[in-house]
């Protein structure tokens, strides 16, 4: 980047600079230290910079995966680490489930055309628009009593796959109408049939697609409280919900909320970090390509 | 022959899982709700053991206050959030879309909010607010100033509730601004600039209208999205105090879950659902008139040449 020129600014402009950057991610550090305080320290009235760092609330809310004895542990409470590997498998697995099927469907829509990419996008902003608030009684209604689902991780991935899939369809359609179709078809002489074509040409050509929709899913799964917390049980439950249960109570321990609160926040900011370029796109692909 | 058959069949093949999910776990579920919407129907009983009472729900809702305060307060929030954060976020973009180093790392710090659950922006927020222990108090009363309450007071929580959502979704709209800023034609900008426009003048005229199609878009966007906003709500002040915030998402949760009525909470959500039909079919209308004008346009000056 050394050869690219940068235009001098004035110091005001990058005083509102950071401001805005101390707005954007000051909650998120507040919300750091808090989790490294003891309780005393956020009681107490003196300064908030200055404190002795502690994991105490962390190892609190993992009690169950120490591998040592901490000292101020008595009673180990499992609800949050069984949560965490509830949350872990739900959105791992309906990441993959969405992507595989999102794929195959934004593939044949694309490739095959028999159905135009409006009647795609109308019904991907359909279903965008749809709140997760309304499908809450139905979904509530049919899990139960119809599937009898209710309070298994299979019946909340289920509507994870569902509630993700316009979206991802949507979006994978968009990098594969950029495929060459000379690819395909060279493939096609070279006795590739249409499965193949689809998993060794198209698939390795889609990558940052697959990866902007995998992380939007992942999001939703990962961050999702209302379904989750309509259909799962006391084994099924996932992170948010455990946290919304927490802190309902009357007396909020602060420091081991805010606790869990980082580790449910750390997957996404690692995301972000990682792949803030897909993201981008993701989120522009739409309003701004049209 | 064979061959022939099976690129007939794979377009299917390729679409049923998605179509089947879909269908088991999207549309079924969306027509049950409408069904559901006419019965008087409690979660401990089976849909077929619930009495039909034809439009009793949607007619006791329009007759129910609490309904009406609930659907004020969030037309109310939409509003207010949308046009603040439309506001922030479009001056935002003007005002950074330079070529400054760094840029990059700014917008990856900016769609940190967007990211993380909103179940612990909520958290944050509500550990922000506190009476006591929350930075904003403690600022107050070290500067000597009254304490505010946040969360406790009418008119306050719903500001709290606002101020959170605008830090949370400002970034979406300077992020998709600052994109269309940047895929504006150069030669526009220049031929303004040797017009001898001003700073003001080529945002007003120049820059402004040719983003509107995806500024357009994108308020329609977060539009949609604001109607949908529950978790941050629910975490902050639980609708409280009194129907100050219980926006309409939250209202049918509270009404499937505290009051047992399904088929109430069931008409709720129609009545969402078809507010927001009508935004979302107005984006769509929007999005074809201008395709369609913009094609009449190129052909226009195709004949021209």
């Amino acid at each position: 980047m050394a050869d690219r020129t940068y235009e001098k600014q004035n110091p005001a402009f990058y005083a509102l600079l950071v401001a805005l950057v101390v707005m954007a991610i000051g909650p998120i550090l507040m919300m750091l230290t808090t989790s490294l305080k003891l309780n005393v320290d956020i009681m107490s009235d003196s300064s908030s910079l200055l404190f002795m760092p502690t994991l105490r609330n962390y190892e609190t809310a993992l009690c169950d995966f120490l591998w040592y004895e901490a000292p101020h542990i008595d009673y180990c409470d499992k609800t949050f680490g069984r949560a965490l590997v509830n949350s872990l498998i739900i959105s791992l697995v309906s990441t993959v489930l969405t992507l595989v099927i999102g794929c195959m469907a934004a593939y044949a829509l694309v490739r095959f055309r028999f159905m135009g990419r409006d009647a795609v996008s109308l019904s991907t902003l359909a279903m965008r628009m749809v709140p997760p608030a309304v499908l809450l009684v139905p979904v509530f209604g049919i899990w139960t009593f119809q599937f009898q689902i209710d309070g298994t991780r299979a019946g909340i991935i289920l509507v994870y796959v569902a509630m993700n899939l316009p979206f991802v369809i949507w979006i994978l359609q968009s990098f594969i109408v950029q495929v060459p179709i000379q690819l395909e078809e060279a493939a096609r002489m070279d006795g590739a049939g249409p499965f193949q074509v689809f998993f060794l040409v198209v698939l390795p050509l889609i990558k940052p697609g697959l990866a902007a929709a995998a992380i939007f899913t992942f999001r939703v799964a990962w961050n999702e409280f209302l379904l989750a917390n309509a259909l799962a049980d006391r084994n099924s439950r996932t992170v948010p919900v455990t946290i919304v249960n927490s802190i309902t109570e009357f007396d909020i321990d602060w420091g081991v909320i805010m606790a869990t609160g980082m580790l449910l926040a750390i997957p996404p900011i690692i995301f972000t970090f990682v792949a803030s370029r897909q993201i981008i796109t993701g989120m522009t692909a739409g309003a701004v390509k049209g | 022959m064979q061959s022939a058959n099976v690129n007939r069949v794979t377009p299917y093949l390729f679409l049923a899982p998605a179509a089947l999910v879909m269908a088991v776990a999207l549309l079924y579920p969306i027509g049950y709700m409408i069904y559901a919407s006419f019965l008087d129907w409690n979660p401990s009983q089976r849909i077929g053991e619930a009495e039909f009472v034809g439009l009793r729900n949607y007619i006791n809702l329009l007759g129910d206050a609490a309904f009406r305060e609930s659907f004020f307060v969030t037309l109310k929030f939409a509003a207010v959030v949308v046009s603040l954060e439309m506001v922030i976020g479009v001056g935002l973009a003007l005002l950074l879309d330079r070529n400054i180093r760094g840029m990059s790392v700014l917008r990856t710090l900016f769609i940190l909010p967007m990211m993380i659950a909103p179940i612990v922006v909520g958290l944050m927020w509500r550990y922000m607010y506190h009476p006591s222990v929350g930075v904003f108090n403690r600022t107050l009363k070290s500067l000597g100033l009254d304490p505010i309450p946040w969360l406790s007071d009418g008119s306050w929580a719903f500001a709290s509730v606002v101020i959170a959502d605008i830090w949370q979704w400002t970034p979406f709209i300077f992020i998709l601004s600052l994109a269309a800023l940047q895929s504006l034609p150069q030669s526009a900008m220049e031929a303004a600039r040797i017009d001898g426009a001003m700073g003001w003048q080529q945002v007003l005229y120049i820059k402004l209208p040719l983003m509107m199609p995806v500024l357009i878009v994108t308020l329609l966007l977060r539009l949609i999205d604001a109607f949908k906003v529950l978790e941050v709500i629910l975490v902050l002040t639980n609708g409280g105090p009194g129907l100050s915030t219980e926006i309409l998402s939250l209202r049918i949760s509270r009404t499937a879950s505290e009051f047992r009525e399904l088929g109430e909470a069931a008409a709720m959500s129609n009545y969402l659902l078809i507010l927001l039909v009508i935004l979302t079919f107005a984006m769509f209308a929007y999005n074809k008139a201008v395709e369609a004008r913009t094609a009449r346009l190129r052909k226009a000056a195709e004949e021209d040449i």
